[in-house]
């Protein structure tokens, strides 16, 4: 087994190679997260600090994206947000990731009640439209970092359980489990032993994936208003400052959804390239060509 | 005369991992009313050999050679000409009825759709000549049957559709691959008959990993292995004396022969054997066998084999 | 059939007991005393005797039990609650807030299909070539654009710019020219998801058994996609429409934001800012439902246009 799981790997990763979309996604996500752990050094100005001479300056050498309202440099601004896009959505699918594997476990390897109780609530979750829900919770418990991951983890904890409870049901299917069972091995073994690392790969897919979806989230509730508080950068807040001021300084409102986009897009391709190096269905219906 | 004549024929495609010679430099005549078996494993490239008469295969395809019917070369039609030979003069019966059938069809409307396009039937008139086909393969209470979808149907009963289909036009050709795959006895032996009654005024060209089906339908077998052909010779030669270590091996591991499989696997049609595409697997195999490439001789008369024994 | 409906509507029941209870549940996380908060004005400070007059008047003095099931009992009777702002009840504002989304939805959602069932049919059928990698990169860069982002690039370009459009706002009667904007956003956004969806169950179509069938027929290509492939691709559609739907309830919160759409979305976001909160509960059940509700439409209609499952009950 050991053998055989291996062998997938370097076949993954060949796959992977290949992608070019997806090696560019992963080069723009290292990207991001270099200028998130520098963005003091490589920032020009205080993304804090107003300078309200040098208010809605258009882009220029000393302010390459210019400036807002308050004379803030854009470019600064928008190094700095890429500190709560990225930290949002590491945690956010930390957290819900966690949450739904250990539901998805239960579900899926006790079966059952507990089973039913589980996919009754996520299904009843699934009902709600995620950012409607996301909003009423952010809105209800205001503006704030905490709040945010806090109501974006309750909409997105579902996914991961569904995808691990998935999962679990095709590994349970699998003769070593039998046989690990007959062999009289606890079920704690058996689930962190033998079906966790067989089921773990498409939860990394969805995560990759799931990332992009949470930056989006927490991008539309600082746009909203509930994201974090000012005068912390956040791409989202940037932009609906930025509204106000669209016809005389339209670059407020250009970079930062520029970065928005870039940032989402990249964990798209990579999650994209995940799930394709990893689904053999898909790699043999491209070998059939 | 022969109503089919396939002269130098090689059909390769590309693929992720390499190039696929599924079919490679073959010779092979079907004369008017003949019925050709065309015998070999999974995956020697039968099926393409089939699939490439009537032009079915990719665009990414490279098909060379000569494939005459009544005179005119198939390669060279454009594809306007060979949809009217398509379902018209040359029916093919694709293996698989339950992935065959179109599912949101009915089986009716699917047989009747041929008939309208090649004999200018208009809808009734078709559809009238569709139920008429499914009786002609014994369907029974075909007027309703025509009106069901496919997943009505049992596997027989998706089978004889798939005849009635390529019947449907009165075709001179039908190519039929696989017809007995994944059915059980009795349905298999019902399924014979009617390929066999239906197919006594056609040319047929059919293709099958059995060869016991192959027997009682077809008047001449030739054995594929790796693209190649590797025997040819009437029903009666092929069983009663069979050249080919390949075949004779195949003829051994037939149930009533004692079920001895044949040593090995078949190779890809990526990566073919030297020589002999046959001699990794063959008991007789010497240095000759490993690096010389044997061609099709007449051993008897009409009676070919492609083996340096008969050199 | 009617079996399929009848199962599929019991097991609804549960879900639907479970979404009452997240929606009521709600109440739970409003930090501090809803009454207090409701009442303190903006100088600070709110009258104790007011605060206890709320608090019974609606019902909040009560255990939390007796209140969920209180409020249960009224939902089932069609009552949401009543606005602590205007004292209307929510369904009535709900209710006519929701025209202006569907109204906005359907315009978005023809936009939508338009755009992607003929390019997923396209790139599909032409895999590989050069609109079918421009399509599948518009598609690409669609899903990554923030829909607030792309509405306030088409104000800027339409808007401002050419002036062609309004910047914002419902007209009379949700007129067309300011429908135009939020719907092109809505739907192209929402076409991105869908393109990339047709395209791949169309790719699974053709590279079926049945498309050779058909080809071995002699029909021509055009026959061969357009009956054969379509009639088979177009089933999952039904299904993506359950999807777009979804996906332009979310999107109508920040596109009738920025558009200043009256609808259910900009509803939501307005009673958060007043702490609406029989609001903004009303506004998430009601989404809810009306979600459960689509999704139950589309998969009837799923069932009765796939032969298989269709006759499915009477073998």
């Amino acid at each position: 087994m050991k053998q055989r799981s291996d062998s997938r790997f370097i076949s993954f990763v060949a796959q992977f190679k290949q992608n070019r979309a997806a090696l560019a996604g992963a080069t723009i996500v290292l990207l991001l997260v270099f200028v998130t752990l520098f963005a003091p050094q490589l920032s020009p100005h205080d993304p804090i600090k107003a300078c309200l001479d040098e208010r809605l300056t258009a882009p220029c050498m000393e302010y390459p994206f210019g400036t807002d309202q308050l004379g803030r440099c854009i470019f600064s601004r928008v190094l700095y947000g890429s500190r709560v896009s990225l930290s949002v959505g590491l945690i956010v699918v930390g957290i819900a990731a966690t949450i739904g594997v250990v539901l998805g476990i239960i579900s899926g390897y006790c079966g059952g009640v507990p089973d039913e109780i589980i996919m009754r609530l996520v299904d009843a979750m699934l009902a709600f439209p995620s950012l409607f829900l996301a909003l009423a919770i952010a809105g209800i418990l205001g503006a704030g970092f905490i709040n945010v991951i806090l109501a974006i983890t309750v909409v997105e904890w579902t996914r991961y359980a569904r995808v691990m409870r998935g999962s679990i049901l095709s590994v349970k299917e699998n003769y070593y489990v039998e046989a690990a069972k007959s062999l009289g091995a606890s079920d704690f073994y058996i689930v962190t032993r033998h079906i966790v690392p067989n089921a773990i790969t498409p939860i990394i897919v969805v995560a990759t994936l799931g990332i992009a979806t949470v930056i989006l989230a927490a991008a539309s509730l600082g746009f909203l208003g509930f994201g974090v508080q000012p005068p912390t950068p956040e791409w989202g807040m940037m932009l609906n400052d930025g509204r106000l001021f669209m016809r005389r300084a339209p670059w407020l409102m250009i970079f930062p959804g520029l970065a928005i986009m870039i940032t989402i897009l990249a964990f798209n391709l990579l999650g994209d390239g995940l799930r394709d190096a990893w689904d053999p269905r898909l790699r043999e219906r491209r070998r059939e060509r | 005369m022969s109503l089919l004549s396939i002269t130098q024929l090689k059909v390769h495609f590309p693929t992720q991992d390499g190039i696929v010679k599924a079919v490679n430099t073959i010779d092979l005549e079907i004369a008017n009313n003949e019925r050709l078996g065309l015998i070999g494993e999974t995956g020697c490239g039968k099926t393409v050999l089939g699939m490439s008469i009537i032009r079915l295969l990719p665009p990414s395809t490279t098909i060379e050679g000569e494939i005459r019917y009544k005179g005119n070369d198939l390669l060279k039609l454009t594809e306007k000409e060979i949809r009217k030979i398509r379902g018209k003069e040359i029916a093919m019966i694709l293996q698989n009825p339950t992935t065959s059938l179109n599912p949101v069809l009915k089986v009716g409307d699917q047989i009747a759709e041929a008939i309208k396009l090649h004999q200018g039937l208009d809808r009734r008139a078709a559809k009238a000549k569709a139920v008429e086909m499914l009786e002609a393969v014994k369907i029974p209470d075909a007027t309703k049957r025509a009106n069901e979808y496919p997943h009505q149907f049992s596997g027989g009963m998706k089978e004889r559709a798939m005849i009635a289909m390529g019947l449907a036009c009165d075709p001179a050709m039908i190519i039929a691959d696989e017809p007995t795959k994944g059915l059980d006895v009795t349905v298999k032996k019902q399924i014979v008959k009617l390929m066999k009654e239906v197919t006594t005024q056609k040319t047929m060209l059919f293709i099958t990993h059995d060869l016991g089906v192959a027997a009682e339908i077809c008047d001449n077998i030739t054995v594929m292995y790796a693209g190649e052909l590797m025997e040819y010779a009437n029903t009666e030669a092929i069983f009663k004396n069979p050249m080919h270590p390949y075949t004779q091996g195949f003829l051994n591991s037939l149930p009533s022969m004692g079920l001895k499989a044949i040593k090995g696997m078949s190779p890809s049609l990526i990566d073919l054997p030297s020589g002999c595409r046959f001699h990794p697997r063959c008991d007789f195999a010497d240095a000759k066998c490993r690096t010389e490439h044997p061609e099709l001789i007449e051993v008897e008369k009409s009676h070919y084999a492609r083996c340096f024994q008969y050199a | 059939m009617l079996k399929y409906i009848i199962k599929r509507l019991i097991l609804l029941i549960p879900i639907l007991f479970l979404v009452t209870l997240i929606s009521f549940s709600l109440l739970f996380i409003i930090p501090g005393d809803p009454a207090e908060t409701i009442l303190t004005g903006p100088g600070g400070g709110a009258d104790p005797k007011a605060v206890e007059e709320f608090r019974i008047k609606m019902g909040l003095d009560k255990p939390i039990y007796i209140q969920y099931f209180t409020w249960l009992e009224s939902i089932l009777h069609g009552n949401l609650g009543y606005s602590y702002q205007s004292k209307r009840p929510v369904i009535d504002t709900i209710l006519s807030r929701f025209h202006a989304t569907l109204k906005l939805a359907i315009v978005s959602m023809i936009i939508s299909l338009m755009i992607s069932i003929p390019l997923g049919i396209i790139s599909a059928i032409k895999q590989y070539s050069a609109i079918d990698n421009v399509s599948m990169a518009g598609a690409l860069l669609g899903v990554s654009m923030p829909n607030f982002w792309q509405g306030l690039l088409l104000i800027l370009l339409f808007a401002v710019t050419l002036g062609w459009l309004p910047v914002a706002g419902y007209g009379d009667h949700g007129d067309l020219e300011h429908m135009i904007l939020p719907a092109i956003t809505l739907g192209t956004s929402s076409a991105a998801i869908t393109t990339r969806l047709m395209r791949s169950t169309m790719l699974e179509t053709i590279n079926q058994d049945y498309i050779q069938a058909a080809r071995a027929k002699g029909l021509s290509e055009r026959v061969v996609i357009g009956k054969h492939a379509l009639k088979n691709a177009l089933i999952p559609v039904v299904t993506m429409i359950g999807l777009n739907f979804a996906y332009l309830l979310d999107g109508s919160v920040v596109v009738e934001t920025i558009f200043a759409w009256p609808g259910i979305g900009l509803l939501m976001v307005e009673s958060i800012y007043l702490r609406d909160y029989p609001m903004i509960q009303g506004c998430i059940l009601f989404v809810a439902i009306i979600f459960i509700f689509v999704n139950l439409m589309v998969d009837i209609l799923y069932t009765y246009l796939d032969p298989r499952i269709r006759y499915e009950t009477k073998e």
